[in-house]
């Protein structure tokens, strides 16, 4: 009974932040509401029982999916009310082809099929115990392969966005690691009483220099 | 209908699925727009793996969805760098000039 509620709670709420995700005006407000679907979609996966799930969509897609969006919607400068046009040209078309598809899967699973199928009695150990001794026994290969997809999904990014610029101030590494000692630091004898306003100027460049070792004996 | 059984989740995802297919439709200049709607889908492909693993008693389906989810995240993360590159030389993200990559 609460079980329920809070199964038409979630849906509920996942299906209108969707349906506000495809319809609405600013791209900003869309990133918010696929935020919100993606919570109340880890809420059904809370109540089906799976919980692990559940904690990774929160933070895979809440953590970093729907804030690259973010990102990437507040950083490009792009006229989006002139993307708009026909919005309302392909409405008709976009219904007609949603609706036939939920009435045929709608359709499809209220037939007998899926009757029999109940939910079994729930485990003794636990939901990411259980995914564990599957994943990292018989599914070692998929999921290293899955690690594999996310590096090169990292490398591919970094290697399409990164450019090089002219006019950037950059710091040379391999020059600065190629500097010696003698051509950068310089002791001189300061007489005391003096200050660094009365040597000469080479003599106050290299003071400030060696000013942190000290450079006076 | 208070009694929840399998159906009732394959009927919200499809819901979703289908809601993500007229996302795309209805959005056709927009890229932003329509790489949203591929998430909505495949989190409703996730919510349909996740049911069937649970009411059958079987971890795969929820084992393929932590793989389903892996991939989303990488065709995210490369989808997004595609468009900024693409803003980068061309200034707009107008489905329609996307032919200029060709070549």
């Amino acid at each position: 009974m609460i079980e329920a509620l809070f199964f038409y709670l979630f849906a509920g709420i996942m299906l209108a932040s969707g349906l506000m995700v495809v319809v609405s005006r600013n791209p900003v407000y869309s990133v918010l509401f696929l935020i919100l679907a993606f919570f109340n979609a880890a809420g059904l996966f809370v109540l089906i029982g799976a919980e692990f799930l559940a904690m990774l969509l929160v933070v895979v897609y809440v953590g970093a999916v729907a804030v690259l969006f973010l990102f990437v919607v507040m950083m490009l400068d792009i006229n989006f009310s002139e993307m708009r046009a026909g919005f309302q040209k392909y409405l008709p078309l976009g219904l007609i082809v949603g609706g036939i598809l939920v009435f045929e899967l709608v359709a499809a699973m209220y037939g007998d099929v899926f009757k029999g199928a109940t939910l079994p009695e729930a485990m003794d150990i636990s939901n990411t115990r259980a995914l564990g001794n599957v994943i990292y026994t018989k599914y070692m290969y998929l999921f290293q392969v899955a690690g594999l997809i996310l590096l090169v999904a990292m490398i591919g990014a970094i290697s399409l966005t990164m450019r090089k610029r002219e006019g950037v101030r950059r710091q040379s590494v391999a020059a600065q690691n190629l500097r010696s000692r003698a051509e950068t630091v310089e002791v001189v004898s300061v007489p005391s009483g003096s200050s660094p306003e009365n040597l000469s100027t080479a003599a106050v460049k290299s003071t400030k220099t060696t000013s942190r070792n000290g450079g006076n004996t | 209908m208070l009694e929840l059984s399998l159906s009732h989740y394959l009927t919200v995802s499809a819901i979703l699925f289908a809601l993500g297919i007229f996302g795309i439709f209805l959005n056709r200049k927009n890229v932003i727009t329509i790489l949203m709607s591929i998430e909505l889908m495949l989190l409703a492909v996730n919510i349909n793996m996740v049911a069937f693993s649970a009411y059958n008693g079987n971890l795969e389906g929820q084992v393929f969805s932590l793989f389903i989810l892996t991939v989303a995240a990488a065709e995210a993360a490369i989808g997004l760098a595609i468009l900024v590159v693409f803003f980068r030389n061309r200034g707009s993200i107008a489905v329609e000039d996307v032919n200029m990559m060709k070549g």
